[in-house]
């Protein structure tokens, strides 16, 4: 395979279609590179599960305050205009429909929206945190994920093989080769780096890869 | 009405074996580690209390605090949501061993059924865990043309809780998000121990300001200097006598 995006470009490419205002939660991890990369004049506020709106960075290493962290529990600090509450009030955000856009990880997609990220079988702990409730509150739920995994296997595929986060719920998926949208219960190619054929795409997706209008260039900034 | 107390050891005298515990908390933030470690001081001087339930977000880090509980034979069973941690050796090695019991619960249904036990709820419908794992022998319903699945209230013998200012009669506020967990558990538990890093008098904290009415609390003790699970953790810090 010629070249992938890197997880800051996959990142990038996601807070690309972060609206200014848009009440947004990021997974612990990966996820929370696309804070990095609000386009200019556009402010997302942030939500973590665990009683922040409207978190900001990290603070320098020696600044930190262990009574401000994320879900990740990473020192955050705070932005103008922050709030906090106590978790049943944080999930009534996210259940109730109140934020705009949830960015998660992924282990496995499926064409008909189905997500696996929280257990990868019966061995080891398992643990879930709230992946589960996200995937049901958010008014859109896109996944940022690496296209295959580790050892080349496809992440996209016609149905999911670990245990279900949720079902039907993913819109978009921003993966290292593409941008996929699920409708219909189907996969609609919408963005493919320039250097790949669709076919080339479409070899490492374990599910059928549909065209509807254009098929538009992935082009991103060196990250 | 003054519902302070003196010590910390008096504070949870009231935890028998085979009881409930909650315990707030998000990792590090808002965890009440010395109430914590005074139960373990009495478990360690009597082997008492034993085969506790703890309710918890996590499953503790290192070896302080709720790891240390752990670590030191108490804990029966952990209902949480998210049992990994930067240092989550001692959970792990004794799920793994089949020695401790777990119910994983997505946090969103952790909080509710907290609260829902707290105010007087037996069970409520949520979309969180449908078609997945965790919602298996659970009842589902639709309402509306989505189905929902059905969770059940929690509730505990005794809630262990940080607070940043008490007032005698128990009125809490919380600091930054510390508070978490903490304003729900309060609720659900028969007897509500609080650790506060400053008791005023009744009347010390505008009422406006009230996060935690007071007739959610029993016991209120003080600790001015509480220490900071993560601050302990980057120092290696082992709670002696558990390990």
């Amino acid at each position: 395979m010629a070249a992938k995006l890197t997880n800051n470009q996959i990142a990038w490419r996601a807070a690309q279609d972060i609206h200014d205002g848009a009440y947004v939660n990021l997974g612990i991890g990966f996820p929370e590179k696309v804070a990095q990369y609000q386009p200019p004049g556009r402010e997302a506020i942030f939500h973590t599960e665990n009683g922040i709106l409207n978190f900001g960075e990290a603070p320098p290493s020696g600044d930190e305050d262990w009574d401000l962290i994320n879900a990740g529990k990473r020192a955050v600090t705070l932005k103008p205009g922050s709030a906090f509450f106590h978790h049943a009030d944080s999930f009534a955000m996210v259940r109730g429909g109140h934020l705009d856009v949830a960015i998660l990880g992924a282990y496995e997609v499926a064409e008909n929206g189905d997500l696996a990220n929280w257990s990868t079988g019966p061995k080891g702990v398992p643990a879930v945190g709230g992946a589960m409730d996200l995937i049901h509150g958010a008014k859109r739920v896109a996944v940022i994920t690496d296209h295959v995994t580790k050892d080349g296997r496809p992440k996209l595929l016609k149905r999911c093989t670990l245990p279900l986060t949720g079902v039907g719920c993913v819109t978009r998926i921003y993966t290292s080769l593409a941008v996929i949208d699920i409708e219909g219960g189907r996969f609609i190619l919408r963005e493919k780096l320039p250097a790949l054929s669709f076919d080339e795409v479409q070899a490492v997706t374990g599910a059928e890869l549909h065209i509807a209008g254009t098929v538009a260039d992935l082009i991103v900034p060196e990250l | 009405m003054d519902k302070t107390v003196a010590n910390l050891a008096t504070a949870v005298a009231g935890i028998g074996d085979g009881m409930t515990v909650m315990i707030g908390g998000f990792g590090g933030a808002g965890s009440p580690i010395e109430l914590i470690h005074a139960l373990i001081d009495r478990f360690l001087a009597t082997g008492h209390p034993k085969d506790l339930t703890v309710i918890n977000n996590n499953a503790g880090n290192g070896h302080v605090g709720l790891a240390a509980l752990i670590e030191a034979g108490m804990v029966r069973k952990l209902i949480c949501s998210f049992p990994r941690s930067a240092d989550p050796v001692v959970f792990t090695d004794l799920y793994l061993a089949g020695k401790i019991e777990l119910e994983l619960v997505p946090q969103g249904t952790l909080a509710e059924r907290i609260r829902a036990g707290g105010a007087g709820i037996p069970a409520f419908y949520t979309p969180t865990s449908y078609g997945t794992d965790l919602a298996r022998g659970k009842p589902v319903a639709e309402f509306d043309g989505r189905p929902y699945v059905q969770e059940r209230w929690l509730k505990a013998d005794v809630a262990l809780v940080k607070a940043e200012v008490a007032d005698s009669q128990g009125n809490l506020t919380y600091r930054a998000a510390a508070r978490n967990f903490n304003p729900l558990m309060c609720m659900a538990a028969a007897e509500t121990v609080v650790q506060a890093s400053r008791v005023v008098p009744a009347g010390g904290i505008d009422p406006e300001a009230v996060i935690t009415p007071g007739i959610f609390v029993q016991k209120v003790v003080e600790v001015a200097d509480a220490q900071q699970e993560e601050d302990l953790n980057r120092a290696n810090a082992v709670y002696p006598g558990v390990a």
